[in-house]
């Protein structure tokens, strides 16, 4: 790879929030985190594996760090979302408040659609 | 370290005693580390190429020290001063921080707010993501197995360990920062603080207010 030429490629995206047309998922669907263990550098953390949340937002494309971690471009870039997920699903043994939430990043072929009926988490609205 | 024929690759162990000179941290002691080695040679073939200079390396290592950490506690007081500034930086927190003149380089920001009725706490279980540009190095807790493994699982034991008890009502939101975005907490505004100014204001908008492990306090006049 030139030196240079992916930092380029970085500065020509055009906003802190990449568009990412084509993309899979939009913001409220519900989604499961493959329950995988490939070798190999993962961004996806071992706890939250086999989990179902929620779409919070969708952060843009990025290089797939599974590829840039071993000196490949992470190209074709993949979609990056946040996942909200309910504390209590997380964790069976979690000891804090039902309403307790945990989100994290979640890059696209790491998500599959939910096919269950479990309530999504959401955030309390003062008008509650 | 003004000595700039210090011996990167010695092995050669002290001839004397080490309460002279007591190390910063044991990693200091014994040959240097594969990474250790690496990151230097590299940094060797970037200046003999033109690339950078030993100089231009220790200013950036200067300004992550002198500069960066005191980025974030301006960027909140404005956004505590200025309802519009504060919902452009939850819309866009790198865009918000360059109208300032805060650059955060490769940084993509997501400022996260606390309200009466939710508290955010930040953490990566993956390494130490943090965001550099805006509030410096990371302190040594936050890069801790203990934390980092804690805090995802038990928030508010670990919350109230720092001092930080929060009623049951209030939804504890944690964000792991495990990959490309990092993340600030904005606090809320403690009563009692009208009227402040955006300096005195960044005064109790401390590291720790802005990672979510604890809440801004207003110092009891003694």
């Amino acid at each position: 790879m030139r030196p240079g030429k992916r930092a380029q490629a970085r500065r020509e995206r055009p906003s802190t929030y990449t568009p990412a047309p084509g993309r899979r998922f939009n913001v409220g669907d519900r989604v499961v985190i493959k329950h995988a263990f490939p070798p190999g550098h993962r961004r996806t953390p071992y706890y939250i594996r086999g989990k179902e949340g929620v779409i919070e937002r969708i952060c843009g494309a990025f290089p797939n760090p599974e590829e840039v971690a071993y000196g490949f471009d992470g190209e074709p870039a993949k979609v990056l979302y946040r996942v909200r997920f309910k504390q209590n699903h997380v964790w069976p043994d979690y000891k804090g408040p039902a309403r307790d939430i945990i989100e994290m990043e979640i890059f696209e072929h790491w998500l599959v659609p939910a096919s269950g009926r479990a309530k999504p988490a959401r955030l309390p609205q003062r008008n509650d | 370290m003004s000595d700039t024929s210090f011996d990167y690759y010695s092995h050669k162990k002290h001839d004397h005693g080490h309460g002279e000179h007591a190390p910063v941290a044991g990693r200091d002691e014994g040959p240097p580390s594969d990474y250790e080695i690496m990151s230097r040679a590299m940094q060797e073939l970037l200046e003999a190429k033109g690339v950078v200079t030993a100089e231009e390396i220790r200013r950036r290592m200067e300004i992550f020290e002198e500069e960066f950490p005191y980025r974030g506690s301006r960027v909140i007081a404005r956004a505590w001063t200025d309802p519009a500034f504060k919902q452009r930086l939850l819309k866009d927190g790198k865009a918000a921080c360059a109208e300032m003149g805060v650059d955060l380089e490769a940084t993509r920001l997501i400022a996260v707010e606390n309200t009466p009725d939710v508290h955010n706490v930040i953490v990566c279980t993956l390494c130490s993501c943090y965001p550099r540009e805006l509030l410096g190095m990371p302190p040594t807790w936050y890069k801790s197995d203990n934390y980092r493994a804690r805090v995802v699982h038990e928030p508010r034991s670990v919350l109230k360990e720092f001092g930080t008890v929060l009623p049951e009502h209030v939804t504890v939101r944690v964000h792991d920062s495990n990959a490309d975005m990092r993340y600030v907490v904005v606090p809320m505004r403690p009563e009692r603080t009208k009227g402040w100014s955006e300096d005195r204001l960044a005064e109790i908008l401390t590291r720790d207010t802005l990672v979510g492990v604890t809440v801004p306090r207003v110092p009891v006049k003694g």
